[in-house]
């Protein structure tokens, strides 16, 4: 088993990651930039590190600070949570070059799948349907012109290099396709440094389904599915598991696939499947692969009972899987709601500040991660993500109804959050029957003042 | 002549360029018109364009590139007309 492990991150996946070492007996390191010395994880773990870095703010990006720090440290494993460097095969490779356990999944696999284009081609070769579009990377414009025209617009292009929702532009037709392809290549190349391309038909009314998996390099699981349609901006901020939209023989299909995948990888750790689901149609398709734990991994939790942060060390300590796919029950329903320093009566806003007062939910079925105090700074030079809140019940509208109680339990004073949206989500008709895609929150937002609901927002910020 | 400053009414890190390998939006000395953008402020992942309120003349900048900055902070002065 690992003895030591680094978290080589912050906020609120710092503080989960800490608590599942040190459940397993594992002692902590928890890194810190030179801004961020309140960071709720550096009061939990057994040791704290401020990199030493020249990036600033930055410094969670510099791979050579965060091996300096395992080394000073005597860390023998670095888990890199989500986003920052959690998908960089660099840094993995560099982590295991130093004789530093990784916790993820091989060099290659972040690799094959980090490049978005080619997780597709590897996705296809396995028989899983993918999106119609280009068969990898779109070298030129008259290449891509040919593209699309077979496949019809809207269509989506996105930066091979990009994920998470990021480095996306949508042709709705050919007129402007041309200048289209132009930007997106050359903000792929100053994002991402990588001007790769590649072409999605756009997928109307699609559903957001994803699939955990878990693999031990030799035994491969699914542990269900997750449905994040909720999105703003291609962010997503409510997600459930199960999903409602899909058949038992449907959800079958999906999961099975996703397996299917992870075997073919030979992968290592867990990781998320996504796709997109055409409910009406009732066709699915593979949109991505993520090679980390994700933000939205209690759902999972909640509603089949593993510890997958746990699990994830554990088979990067080199045990095998400790569960087999009989053992992955679903009970129940959970929804997580993601509470973002933002105002989402002000265009959603970003809104650092102090926290003065702070109540957070508790009772049966409530959970709550996050990376708050009373007295703490939430730091512009972060994303906006404080905490989720997780509900569990035995039916969806059970967990409906715990989610609001939950909301309305809740005290965050001193800056804006997403919370008071999620009272009114929860109250409204489509979100109640589940009829949503992913551009429903949109469209929601442009009709729908989260002003009106002035006296709810009053209670809760 | 006056000279009025142009303040970030936001926190986070200031940039006054659009990418690394740009050009500055402004430099000193540099015509401004009401409206020009005259760098970026990133809050929590989101970067909001910070424009001018005055035209005249770009005198210079009290905050570095990729660099702190707090609301009210003064981001330049601008020598008016």
């Amino acid at each position: 088993m690992i003895k030591k492990l680094l978290i080589a991150n912050r906020g609120e996946i710092a503080v989960r990651i800490n608590r599942a070492a040190q459940e397993l007996g594992i002692r902590t390191v928890q890194v810190h930039s030179s801004v961020d010395k309140g960071l709720l994880a550096l009061d939990l773990a057994d040791e704290a590190v401020e990199l030493e870095s020249s990036s600033g703010t930055k410094s969670y990006m510099d791979i050579n600070a965060i091996l300096a720090a395992a080394r000073t440290t005597g860390a023998d494993a670095i888990h890199p949570g989500y986003g920052f460097l959690s998908e960089n095969a660099n840094f993995a490779e560099a982590v295991e070059a130093s004789g530093i356990t990784f916790v993820g999944p091989a060099v290659s696999t972040i690799r094959t799948m980090g490049d978005k284009a080619t997780a597709r081609k590897v996705a296809k070769q396995v028989g899983i349907p993918v999106v119609p579009g280009s068969d990898g990377v779109v070298n030129d414009l008259g290449a891509a012109r040919q593209i699309a025209e077979e496949i019809e617009f809207p269509i989506m292009i996105k930066a091979t290099a990009g994920g998470g929702g990021r480095g996306i532009r949508v042709a709705q037709c050919l007129e402007d396709f041309g200048q289209l392809v132009a930007q997106a290549a050359t903000e792929a190349k100053a994002v991402f440094d990588d001007e790769g391309i590649y072409l999605e038909k756009v997928i109307e009314n699609a559903r957001h389904i994803e699939v955990q998996i878990l693999g031990d390099g030799h035994h491969f699981v699914h542990c269900f599915e997750r449905e994040c349609s909720l999105q703003r901006r291609r962010q997503k901020i409510w997600e459930e598991a199960p999903s409602i939209a899909v058949s038992v023989s449907k959800r079958k299909e999906i999961c099975a696939s996703a397996v299917k995948l992870a075997r073919k990888l030979k992968y290592r750790g867990a990781g998320t499947v996504e796709f997109l689901y055409d409910s009406k149609a009732g066709n699915y398709y593979f949109i991505e692969m993520n090679t980390r734990i994700q933000v939205e991994h209690p759902v999972t939790e909640f509603v089949v009972g593993v510890d997958l942060v746990a699990e994830m060390i554990r088979i990067a300590s080199g045990e095998d899987l400790s569960i087999k796919q009989s053992d992955v029950v679903v009970r129940g329903h959970s929804i997580e709601v993601r509470i973002n320093a933002e105002d989402p009566g002000n265009e959603f806003l970003p809104c650092p500040g102090t926290i003065l007062e702070l109540r957070i939910p508790d009772g049966p079925g409530v959970r709550c991660d996050h990376m708050l105090y009373p007295g703490y700074e939430v730091l512009p030079f972060y994303d906006s993500l404080l905490g989720k809140l997780i509900v569990w019940g035995q039916t969806r509208d059970h967990a409906l109804a715990r989610l609001k109680r939950a909301v309305s339990e809740t005290r965050i004073k001193g800056l804006k959050t997403t919370l008071p949206l999620f009272s009114i989500l929860a109250d409204d008709n489509d979100v109640r029957n589940c009829l949503f895609s992913t551009d429903w929150l949109e469209n929601w937002l442009e009709v729908n003042s989260i002003d009106e609901h002035k006296p709810n927002l009053d209670e809760t910020t | 002549m006056p000279i009025s400053e142009i303040r970030s009414s936001l926190p986070g890190t200031f940039y006054g360029k659009p990418g690394p390998d740009e050009p500055p939006y402004k430099a000193p000395g540099d015509k401004v018109d009401v409206g020009d953008v005259i760098g970026l402020v990133e809050v929590m992942k989101s970067f909001h364009e910070i424009r001018s309120e005055f035209s005249g003349i770009l005198k210079r900048f009290l905050v570095e590139n990729e660099t702190p900055i707090a609301p009210g902070q003064v981001i330049a002065e601008i020598e008016r007309f």
